[in-house]
C-alpha cells in the first residue's frame, strides 16, 4: 500500500475537477462516490487498488466501504479490461433472438468467453443484463454505442471497424 | 381543436435529434408550467393530477396523486424535499423509457417541474443507468438549455419557486430500480431496500420527504395540466386514464414501441402494431409487462392491457412491454434465462432471495441439461411459495416467482418432458434457423 501523500497525487487535476463537480450536486460526498469511480475509470480503464484508495480519500470514505460499492456494481471494473469493451445482452429477448451466436462468434474469433479479455488486451467481452433495446435484439454495446439487431457476420464487420478506428 | 391521441410521442423523431427548447416551445411546450407557476397553487396541481387518475407507469401502477398526498406540505414541512426520477430501466424486455429519454428530454423536464412544484421539492435527481449514455447526454443538454432560459434554477420565471435538477449516472444493478434501494444508491450507501414504513414521502432521501417517480409517469404531467384531467381520462379505453407506451419484442414482424390508449387489447397490439408472428413461428405465450410478470396465453388475447384486467387473470400490466414466447423457443429455457437474471441481480440482503433464486436457477439448469428429477418440480413449487409476496424484504424475489409460477401452470408438460426425455426437446431440433 502506498503512502497517503502518494495516493492523493494519483488523481489528475482534471479528474479531481470533474469529481468535485459531481460532488457539488449532493449534501454528502459519498453520494458522488460511484460517479467519481466512473470518472476515473473512464480515464484509466479500470480501478486499481491504488486508485480505489485515492478516490476513497477524495470522497472521505473508508477504502473497504468504497470497495463494497465498487464490487457491487456490474460496470465498475476492479481488474484490467481491454481497450475495447463489448457488452453482449444476455437477457431473455436477446437470448431467444440468438445472442448465443454472437457470443460464439466472439469466442471463435478472439478465443475468449464472456467475462474475459483477449491476450493482446484489445477487447473484453462481458455479459450484460437487458440493454433496453429488445426491439433491436440481439443487441450489443460496443464502447458505449448500441448496435442491433446483429447477425454474427454483422458483428464481425462492426468489430473490424470499431476495433481499428481508435488504434494508433 | 383536434385532440392529439399520442401526446407523449408525437414530437419524437424516429431517426433524428430530440426537439430543442425552441422547437418544444413552438409546439406548446412549457406553456403548462407558465400557467401553473402564475395561476395554480401546489394543492390545485395535486388535485388536477388526482382527478386525472394517472397511475404510475414504472410497474406498480400506484395512483400518482395519492402518492403525492402523503408528502408533508406547508411551512412546517421538513426541507429540502426531493423528487427522484427513476430512469434505471433494466427490467428484461423493457425499453420504453429509453424512447422518452432519448427522444424528448424537455417533456420530461417539464414533467419534473410540475411534480416538484406540486410537492414543493427544490431539488430533483434523475437516476439513470450507465448503459443509457445517449439519454444522459440528451438530458444534460436539455437541462442546460432550460436553465439558461430561466426554466430551472433560482426563482423560476419570477415565481419565487426554486428547482435544481441533476443527472446521477448509476453503474448497473437492477435492484437500484427498487424505490428505496434507489435512495440508498443515490446516497452512496450499500444498495439494499429500506424497511417501510417510513415511506419515502415522509422520510426518503437523506431522511427528507421524497417522491420517486418513473420517467413515463412524469412525461404525462405536462399534457394533463395543458388539457385538463377530464381530457386525460378520455384518452383511455377502459377504467384507466391516458395513453400507455406499449412495446413488443420477440419473434414478431415489427418489434417496437407504440403509444396507444391504455386498455388497448393484447390482440390489437400484437397483430396490428407488432405485425403478428414471423413466418414459421407461432404464438405460444407472452409476458405482458416485462420479465417479472406472469405469462398470458392465447386465451387472453382479447383482454385489455390495463391494470385491472391483467390483475384479474393473475398477471400484471407491469411496464407494458411484452415479451413473446414462440413455439420454437423452449419455455423452460426462457424461464431459466429469467431466473438467471433475478438470481444475479439479487442484492443478497434477505435470505429467501439470496439463496432461493440461485437454487431455482440450478434446478432449471439441471432440467435443461437432462439432470432433472421428478422431485425437482416440488422444490420449484415450494420456492414459488417461500419466495412469494410477504416473505421477502422487497418485491424482487416475488417478481421473479411470477413467471415461474405461471410457467409451472401453463407449461407443466414441457417441464415433465425435460425429465422424461432427459434433456431439452428443443435442443434436438434447434430453436432457430
Amino acid at each position: 500500500m502506498s503512502h497517503s501523500k502518494d495516493i492523493r497525487s494519483m488523481l489528475s487535476e482534471h479528474e479531481k475537477d470533474m469529481i468535485n463537480e459531481e460532488l457539488s450536486h449532493y449534501p454528502t460526498k459519498r453520494a458522488g462516490a460511484v460517479e467519481a469511480l466512473m470518472i476515473v475509470q473512464r480515464q484509466r480503464g479500470w480501478i486499481s487498488d491504488d486508485l480505489l484508495l485515492a478516490v476513497a480519500d477524495h470522497v472521505d470514505m473508508a477504502p473497504a466501504e468504497l470497495d463494497r460499492s465498487a464490487t457491487f456494481y456490474n460496470l465498475i471494473f476492479r481488474q484490467p479490461v481491454g481497450r475495447h469493451l463489448v457488452l453482449v445482452c444476455n437477457s431473455v429477448t436477446c437470448w431467444l433472438m440468438g445472442a448465443d451466436r454472437l457470443r460464439e462468434r466472439l469466442r471463435s474469433r478472439f478465443g475468449i468467453d464472456a467475462g474475459e479479455t483477449s491476450a493482446d488486451s484489445r477487447i473484453t467481452v462481458l455479459p450484460n443484463v437487458c440493454l433496453g433495446a429488445c426491439d433491436r435484439a440481439p443487441a450489443v454495446l460496443i464502447d458505449e454505442t448500441l448496435h442491433g439487431p446483429l447477425t454474427a457476420d454483422e458483428l464481425d464487420r462492426l468489430l473490424d471497424s470499431s476495433l481499428s478506428e481508435t488504434l494508433p | 381543436m383536434t385532440i392529439d391521441r399520442r401526446p407523449l410521442t408525437e414530437q419524437i423523431r424516429r431517426n433524428g435529434p430530440p426537439p430543442t427548447l425552441c422547437e418544444y416551445e413552438d409546439r406548446g411546450g412549457y406553456a403548462a408550467i407558465r400557467t401553473m407557476l402564475t395561476e395554480m397553487t401546489p394543492e390545485e396541481v395535486q388535485r388536477e393530477v388526482t382527478d386525472s387518475n394517472l397511475r404510475g407507469r414504472g410497474g406498480a401502477g400506484f395512483p400518482t396523486g395519492k402518492k403525492w398526498s402523503f408528502v408533508p406540505m406547508g411551512d412546517d414541512a421538513p426541507r429540502p424535499k426531493y423528487l427522484v426520477v427513476n430512469a434505471d430501466e433494466m427490467e428484461p424486455g423493457s425499453f420504453k423509457d429509453r424512447v422518452l429519454l432519448e427522444g424528448h428530454p424537455h417533456q420530461l423536464i417539464e414533467g419534473i417541474i410540475i411534480a416538484a412544484y406540486a410537492i414543493q421539492a427544490e431539488c430533483a435527481y434523475i437516476f439513470i443507468r450507465w448503459a443509457y449514455r445517449r439519454s444522459a447526454l440528451a438530458l444534460e443538454r436539455a437541462i442546460r438549455e432550460a436553465r439558461e432560459s430561466g426554466l430551472l434554477g433560482h426563482d423560476l420565471l419570477g415565481s419565487g419557486f426554486n428547482l435544481t435538477v441533476h443527472v446521477h449516472t448509476s453503474a448497473g444493478r437492477y435492484i437500484c430500480g427498487e424505490e428505496t434501494a434507489l435512495l440508498n444508491a443515490l446516497e452512496g450507501h450499500p444498495v439494499i431496500p429500506r424497511a417501510k414504513p417510513p415511506y419515502p414521502q415522509v422520510s426518503g432521501l437523506w431522511g427528507k420527504p421524497t417522491i420517486v417517480q418513473n420517467v413515463e409517469t412524469l412525461c404525462n404531467l405536462p399534457h394533463i395540466l395543458a388539457h385538463g384531467a377530464e381530457w386525460y381520462r378520455g384518452l383511455g379505453k377502459g377504467k384507466d386514464s391516458g395513453t400507455k407506451l406499449y412495446a413488443v419484442s420477440g419473434r414478431v414482424n415489427r418489434p417496437g414501441v407504440w403509444e396507444l390508449p391504455i386498455g388497448t387489447t393484447v390482440r390489437e397490439i400484437l397483430e396490428h402494431h407488432a405485425g403478428g408472428m414471423q413466418e414459421g413461428y407461432a404464438f405460444r405465450a407472452m409476458q405482458p409487462g416485462g420479465g417479472s410478470t406472469a405469462f398470458l396465453t392465447d386465451a387472453h388475447l382479447d383482454m385489455a392491457m390495463d391494470f385491472e384486467s391483467l390483475s384479474s387473470v393473475g398477471s400484471r400490466l407491469g411496464t407494458g412491454t411484452a415479451i413473446i414466447l414462440d413455439d420454437r423457443t423452449c419455455p423452460v429455457g426462457f424461464v431459466r434465462n429469467l431466473e438467471h437474471f433475478f438470481a444475479q441481480e439479487s442484492c443478497g440482503w434477505c435470505t429467501p432471495c439470496r439463496d432461493g433464486l440461485p437454487w431455482v436457477e440450478r434446478l432449471l439448469a439441471a432440467l435443461d441439461s437432462g439432470d432433472g428429477r421428478p422431485q425437482d418440480m416440488d422444490i420449484l413449487e415450494r420456492h414459488v411459495t417461500f419466495l412469494g409476496p410477504g416473505r421477502t424484504y422487497c418485491a424482487h424475489a416475488p417478481g421473479a416467482m411470477e413467471p415461474l409460477k405461471s410457467a409451472l401452470e401453463h407449461f407443466r408438460s414441457d417441464f415433465d418432458r425435460h425429465i422424461d426425455e432427459r434433456g431439452c426437446p428443443w435442443a434436438k431440433t434447434g430453436t432457430d434457423e
